[in-house]
């Protein structure tokens, strides 16, 4: 199970590295996404900081959805996603790795850019450790909620706009953790109650977010 | 080993058919037969357990598949009308990683071996985008060199193929069933497969 768990996540990152542009164009909507609030607002640091964290994790948010259409959707139509389901492990196990491959492309860089992007913001110093602790539990959980609604909307027409639709609602509780989690400490309160919660939604979702997946291929794939 | 019994499909709210029953032992061949559109790659997919029966039940060594899918696909080796090759990877990176993920261990030597057996050696280490698709077709077929699986369910295994190939894979089939092998094939080429025993089943449109 372990070397077909591994093959998979290797297949996927190895895919990812061959085409470098797909990992770059959801970094630069990121990076441009989050540049152009300090550009249309104007350079008052106060202004700046009590927006920060909301804008940054929204931004955060969108540029992980759009990379999240194509998690499923090569592997639908070149048939591996055939071959996926026809392998001889819980494909609730299987998906996991896929999950993970997706989240170190999209999250993981977002993850380690953001305190770039928080010094536009004047965020102070320890604002931008809680923005990175943020982001670093709660990503995991878009790329985990994205795949289900990747793998409901496979083969669907029109299917990028229909995954935000389904997908965003369920993102909010993540986005009000995190967001939430910078603003105290931005505040001088301890973020660990915000933190501890992004934390369970992550948990919960590791748990859920597998099997429904799994359920949702089977059906898309049928 | 194989039973299906009663099997019924319906395709939106077209019923392709119904009532079909057969059982394929070790060394025996089952050609599936029918006009496009009949229901022949929608039978195959419910061999595999992709597509769920309307009625009936499949039965692998006696069980459902349903209920013993891991120790069912374990013995399975499906090869539909895709190929399932990705295109930023070798023909040699695809081969291997197909076995991996289903449960074999391939070393680069045996990987580069089957891809000689059917005649694609020189291209193993092409991105699979710029192959042609007989080509493409040959790298997926590749993978029956590999296969330990005694239960081989092929769907149009000879298009797109040229006439060497079709005969070195013939070739492949017939000994795969000499060894105590199954295969289930759909095919629109009349192409002799040597069997212990050989089965037709026939749709109709």
């Amino acid at each position: 199970m372990k070397q077909a768990w591994l093959t998979v996540l290797k297949r996927d990152l190895l895919q990812a590295y061959r085409r470098r542009s797909d990992i770059a164009t959801t970094l630069f909507f990121f990076v441009i996404v989050s540049s152009l609030f300090p550009l249309g607002i104007g350079p008052e640091p106060a202004v700046l900081s009590s927006i920060a964290p909301g804008v940054l994790w929204v931004a955060a948010l969108l540029a992980g959805m759009i990379s999240l259409s194509r998690m499923f959707a090569a592997d639908f139509s070149d048939g591996s996603l055939e071959q996926l389901l026809l392998a001889p492990q819980p494909l609730a196990v299987l998906v996991t790795a896929k999950i993970l491959a997706h989240w170190l492309v999209c999250g993981l860089p977002v993850v380690l850019l953001a305190p770039l992007i928080g010094l536009q913001y004047a965020l102070p110093n320890e604002a931008l450790w809680v923005l990175v602790y943020s982001l670093l539990l709660g990503t995991p959980t878009l790329s985990l909620i994205g795949a289900i609604g990747a793998a409901l909307t496979l083969g669907v027409r029109g299917s990028g706009l229909l995954v935000a639709l389904l997908v965003l609602p369920l993102y909010i509780p993540t986005l009000i953790f995190g967001a939430g989690a910078v603003a105290t400490s931005q505040h001088g309160m301890s973020a660990e109650a915000h933190l501890s919660l992004l934390a369970a939604v992550s948990l919960l979702s590791l748990v859920l977010a597998p099997v429904a997946t799994a359920a949702a291929l089977r059906i898309s794939v049928e | 080993m194989l039973k299906a019994q009663g099997l019924a499909c319906v395709r939106g709210d077209r019923l392709l058919f119904k009532d079909l029953s057969f059982a394929i032992d070790a060394g025996s061949l089952l050609y599936v037969l029918g006009e496009n559109g009949s229901g022949k790659s929608s039978l195959l997919r419910m061999l595999c357990g992709l597509l769920l029966p309307e009625q009936g039940e499949v039965l692998w060594a006696d069980k459902p598949i349903k209920a013993n899918a891991e120790q069912y696909l374990a013995n399975l080796k499906y090869l539909g009308h895709l190929n399932g090759l990705k295109d930023d990877l070798s023909a040699l990176e695809n081969l291997q990683m197909g076995a991996r993920l289903s449960g074999q261990e391939v070393t680069e030597a045996s990987a580069l071996a089957a891809l000689n057996a059917i005649g694609i050696a020189r291209c193993a280490h092409l991105p699979a985008r710029v192959l042609s698709q007989g080509q493409k077709r040959r790298v997926a077929l590749a993978a029956l060199w590999l296969s330990a699986s005694p239960l081989w369910i092929l769907d149009e295994p000879f298009a797109a193929l040229d006439v060497q190939a079709t005969e070195v894979l013939a070739a492949r089939i017939g000994e795969h069933l000499a060894g105590g092998g199954m295969a289930i094939i759909t095919s629109h080429q009349d192409v002799p497969i040597k069997a212990k025993s050989t089965f037709t089943v026939s749709l109709s449109a």
